[in-house]
């Protein structure tokens, strides 16, 4: 199974400094053997929030790893009815959680650090993607680019109660301001969503380095234009985000789906949806 | 005495001498400086004031504190530091001013920083909006392809978009506007495009005025309006 997956995901990832700040807080971890595509944008002084992105995407990676060499990801869970891949995603970044926020309480340089985190396993022609605070995951089918998941941010929150328009929003100062996070608390809230996959699918996992610099628009135009070679897209999205100012690090995974990646031994089901 | 400016969106809220040895920042009201604000932690900062010299803490505040747009932990303070918390922002003035000075002072702190980040003089990090697309490539001169050979000959396109792709499906290439100038890159097929009959490799090359590209066995002739 997994070698039909490297086959059917084709992925490129991209993490750069930018043009504004020291050091790179970002981390991307990308496996298309596995299906997994992992990005977290790190918070927290000194190079803490180097610490905290990094043991987010290496602890999550290898803990999924661990666990669907046990159980496959897509295997429905009895208690749930869902993929177990769903349940595995949260506790993996529960434990990823009490990890960094043991590490800081620990280490006084790493007081208070913690990171953003959006996860994606994908398994099945299904994509499962979990996220905690402001990075997120967009999704281009056809000509329609959309965001799949939503901001755990103070900005999210203004935009919902209608304080403030999505226009207006672009202009705001509270843009970075995440309400939710992994390592910064003793529990962590994870939000979770399974969506099916269609092969020419493009996902793009990204920092807000990137969508705080470049308009949704030229993001998706990008994608359009360039979607034929991720590696030369990965690298234009980050250019577009230094050209603009560069003010955050930015960083992208991209995984296209080059063709569908039913699981080993979902052929009866498959056979039976063509005759239900 | 030295003291911090207060303000938001370039408003000044108020005037913090710093008459203590240390005066605490954050949302609770205990502090010395109370911001009622949920992006600001309960105890978020602190200014700690010896003599001359001041220091700026984080208290590891959930959202952070920035001075001169990078994040820190602990900071000794200079005399134009502009420290940010959520969305307000304190800058630190250092010295004693006469009266006179003190007063322009207060008038201009909050919008002389404004200014000077659309100026972009007074150098490093100062906060600046969002820069949006397009205001980066507004100074850039218009440019065109002119197709030289093929069944669209004499025909010209203009490059206004950020990525314009070139070429038909097997070879497909694309041109970058961007704010230092008109990029050619390769994006699919076998085949690489030539400029000026050289094939570029797979790094992107900056276009000269009458560049002459072929992609897909069509030539066409880069054109700068000045």
């Amino acid at each position: 199974m997994t070698n039909r997956l490297s086959a059917a995901l084709e992925i490129a990832e991209r993490s750069d400094t930018g043009l504004v700040r020291g050091q790179n807080e970002d981390s991307v971890l990308a496996d298309a053997r596995h299906g997994l595509a992992i990005l977290a944008d790190g918070m927290g002084g000194y190079n803490a929030g180097e610490v905290a992105s990094r043991m987010a995407t290496t602890l999550l990676a290898s803990g999924l790893n661990a666990a669907f060499s046990t159980s496959a990801a897509h295997r429905i869970d009895g208690t749930t009815g869902q993929p177990f891949g769903v349940r595995c995603l949260v506790e993996q970044i529960e434990a990823v959680n009490s990890a960094i926020y043991r590490a800081s309480g620990k280490e006084e340089r790493f007081g208070g650090m913690g990171t953003t985190l959006v996860a994606s396993v994908f398994c099945d022609d299904q994509v499962i993607v979990a996220h905690v605070g402001d990075s997120r995951l967009y999704r281009l089918r056809g000509d329609e680019f959309v965001p799949l998941t939503r901001d755990h941010s103070l900005l999210q929150e203004q935009i919902d109660s209608g304080l403030i328009s999505a226009e207006e929003a672009r202009y705001s100062m509270n843009r970075n301001l995440v309400t939710r996070a992994v390592g910064v608390d003793a529990e962590v809230d994870v939000e979770i969503h399974l969506h099916q996959v269609r092969p020419g699918d493009i996902y793009l996992l990204c920092s807000d380095g990137l969508y705080d610099m470049v308009d949704e628009a030229d993001i998706r135009q990008a994608l359009l234009t360039l979607g034929d070679n991720l590696e030369v897209l990965a690298s234009h999205l980050v250019q577009m985000a230094n050209d603009n100012g560069g003010e955050d690090n930015v960083s992208v995974v991209l995984v296209k789906v080059l063709r569908e990646f039913p699981a080993a031994g979902g052929g009866w089901s498959r056979f039976w949806s063509w005759h239900v | 005495m030295a003291k911090l400016i207060l303000s938001m969106d370039g408003l000044v809220l108020k005037e913090i001498p710093l008459r203590k040895e240390r005066v605490s920042i954050g949302r609770k009201a205990h502090n010395d400086i109370q911001i009622d604000n949920m992006a600001i932690s309960g105890e978020h900062a602190a200014v700690v004031t010896i003599l001359n010299d001041s220091f700026l803490e984080d208290l590891n505040s959930t959202n952070g504190t920035l001075v001169n747009g990078q994040s820190v932990r602990k900071h000794f303070l200079k005399d134009g530091d502009v420290i940010e918390l959520g969305k307000y922002k304190m800058k630190y003035l250092a010295e004693a001013v006469s009266p006179v000075e003190e007063a322009e002072a207060e008038r201009s702190a909050p919008f002389r920083f404004e200014s000077v980040s659309v100026v972009g003089s007074g150098g490093a990090a100062t906060p600046s909006t969002a820069s949006l697309t397009g205001v980066e490539t507004a100074n850039l001169p218009a440019a065109a392809i002119r197709l030289l050979s093929g069944s669209n000959a004499g025909h010209q396109l203009q490059l206004t978009k950020t990525l314009t792709s070139l070429g038909r499906p097997g070879q497909v290439a694309v041109i970058a506007r961007r704010p230092q100038g008109y990029f050619l890159s390769h994006v699919e097929g076998a085949g690489f495009p030539l400029l000026n009959g050289q094939a570029i490799d797979s790094s992107a090359r900056r276009l000269e005025n009458h560049d002459l590209i072929e992609i897909a066995g069509v030539k066409m002739e880069f054109v700068l309006k000045t």
